[in-house]
């Protein structure tokens, strides 16, 4: 426990002034302060730019950041350091895990301000489960990737899939039953309905299956790899 | 301190250790030496922990190196020639991780910048040091935890000889201190001029350890001594009581210019051991 506050510690220091994972928490907060407020188009669903930019923001921040920070980690040669002073593995990722899904919760924060108050409980709860699940999946690219670079090329393609995925899914049918099966096309669905009441069986089931997946391929990663 | 009996370890079928023996005593500073891909740096790794041998047993401080408890792993300091550090954060701030994660109070880091000579640096990010200071900053991240034993791999490679002569007074000042030091290296001077023992390691093999002085005075095969006379002459004189009454005459009338006995340099055991040149192969690295 004790060192898994060190960490937290260390990444707060770190992502100051790292201004490319910083971005990454800031932009959809940022950019959905923006559209509320300055875009007004007559027939637009009620906080149209809030559900939409928070599923991107669910399936992007958190799993590029968390593969970022800990291929940096393996390329750097500075995981090995902290493994070797008597960190724990599971106290790193607790570490990070922990840290990525507190700035991003405090993202989503940011972006439930001009949500109703009756509704933020509901909202908050989604966007943490969300975050959970691709801090999940980075962690998984983070531990398979030897450097940087694997890891971009592997977070690319599935960060795209599961961010934008629910936005083409309003716009295409076909694409909307392929989205089905992703985490945030369910938890994008549970938004528009924006009530405990409206959580559906299947969903749920869905979401938990994407969850259930993730850490399996999370332990068979680290299994296989190991956190050198 | 380290006791290492039969260690063997093969990477793909390729024997990379094989049947290693070591035997450090506390407080002294062991040199591991040999050319690139000798099995140095996996030596350590398996001394430390980092990897399991195939066969053989380590022991650290008297206990099998698998049940070193996290206390025992807190006396162990290592800096390893691969080894980062945290670029965008300051020379301060890479060690307050370390000083966090050891329980140390923030007030010891300061000294340990002080101590190798990066109190300027301090709040300085460590993507803006150069390969001396970044080393310096390795070497700080270990001294400041006070450890016992100091794994030190290639610690000096690729560094000015201004660095490196300044990495080795702090290396004996921690042996002053009564630290272990394990080095290793592909310098040989570094290894006389610092090593109470040394190991001479080729292709997983130890084929020579002892003191740098004796393993240099037991190859001495030639047992002569040269002596460049102010008349320009050059003399070899075996060891013999005429040679020595020469001497003598010689030194009476002033006319020894420079005078060496014949002893090989560590060096020319090793490429006589082995048929290998340490340095060559260095260069080759760093090519």
């Amino acid at each position: 426990m004790h060192n898994t506050l060190v960490i937290i510690k260390k990444e707060l220091k770190d992502t100051l002034k790292n201004k490319t994972v910083l971005i990454q928490f800031l932009m959809f907060p940022v950019m959905t302060l923006i559209m509320e407020n300055a875009v007004k188009v007559p027939d637009m669903p009620e906080f149209f730019f809030t559900k939409l930019f928070s599923v991107m923001y669910m399936g992007m921040a958190p799993l590029t950041s968390v593969a970022s920070i800990i291929s940096e980690e393996k390329e750097k040669n500075t995981l090995r350091v902290l493994m070797m002073a008597n960190v724990k593995p599971w106290e790193y990722i607790a570490g990070i895990g922990f840290y990525v899904w507190a700035l991003c919760m405090a993202g989503a924060g940011i972006m439930a301000t001009g949500l109703p108050s009756s509704v933020i409980p509901f909202y908050l709860g989604i966007m943490a489960v969300g975050f959970m699940i691709s801090i999940t999946m980075g962690a998984c690219i983070g531990i398979f990737s030897a450097n940087q670079m694997t890891a971009t090329s592997l977070f690319m393609p599935v960060m795209l899939v599961f961010s934008f995925a629910p936005m083409l899914a309003m716009f295409n049918d076909k694409i909307e039953k392929v989205a089905w099966i992703f985490y945030t096309q369910q938890l994008r669905i549970l938004m528009n309905r924006m009530s405990f009441d409206g959580i559906r069986p299947e969903a749920v089931l869905t979401v938990a299956l994407n969850g259930a997946l993730a850490l399996l391929l999370f332990f068979a990663a680290f299994k296989k790899k190991g956190l050198e | 301190m380290i006791r290492a009996n039969r260690i063997c370890k093969s990477f793909a079928g390729k024997e990379v250790l094989s049947g290693i023996d070591l035997d450090i005593k506390p407080g002294m500073i062991f040199g591991l030496l040999g050319p690139s891909g000798a099995g140095k740096t996996t030596l350590i790794k398996v001394i430390t922990g980092q990897l399991d041998s195939d066969s053989g047993n380590v022991s650290v401080f008297g206990k099998n190196v698998s049940d070193l408890t996290g206390t025992d792993k807190k006396q162990i300091g290592i800096m390893m020639d691969e080894h980062g550090v945290y670029e965008r954060l300051s020379c301060t701030d890479n060690l307050k991780v370390f000083a966090d994660i050891y329980g140390i109070s923030h007030s010891k880091i300061m000294p340990a910048l002080e101590e190798v000579g990066l109190k300027e640096a301090a709040g300085k990010p460590a993507m803006k040091l150069s390969k001396g200071m970044r080393a310096r900053l390795r070497l700080a991240r270990v001294f400041m935890v006070s450890p016992k034993l100091i794994f030190l791999d290639e610690p000096t490679s690729g560094l000015d000889p201004m660095t490196m002569k300044y990495i080795h007074k702090l290396i004996l000042s921690r042996k002053a201190a009564g630290c272990t030091v394990f080095l290793t290296t592909h310098n040989m001077e570094e290894a006389a001029a610092l090593c109470d023992e040394v190991a001479l390691l080729n292709e997983g093999k130890i084929v020579d350890k002892g003191n740098p002085s004796d393993i240099c005075r037991r190859y001495d095969y030639k047992r002569t001594v040269s002596i460049h006379l102010k008349t320009g002459e050059d003399l070899n004189l075996d060891y013999s009581e005429g040679s020595a009454d020469r001497i003598c005459a010689l030194l009476r009338q002033g006319m020894i210019e420079t005078i060496h006995s014949s002893e090989p340099t560590l060096e020319t055991v090793f490429i006589e051991l082995t048929g290998r040149n340490l340095e060559s192969d260095a260069e080759v690295r760093y090519a």
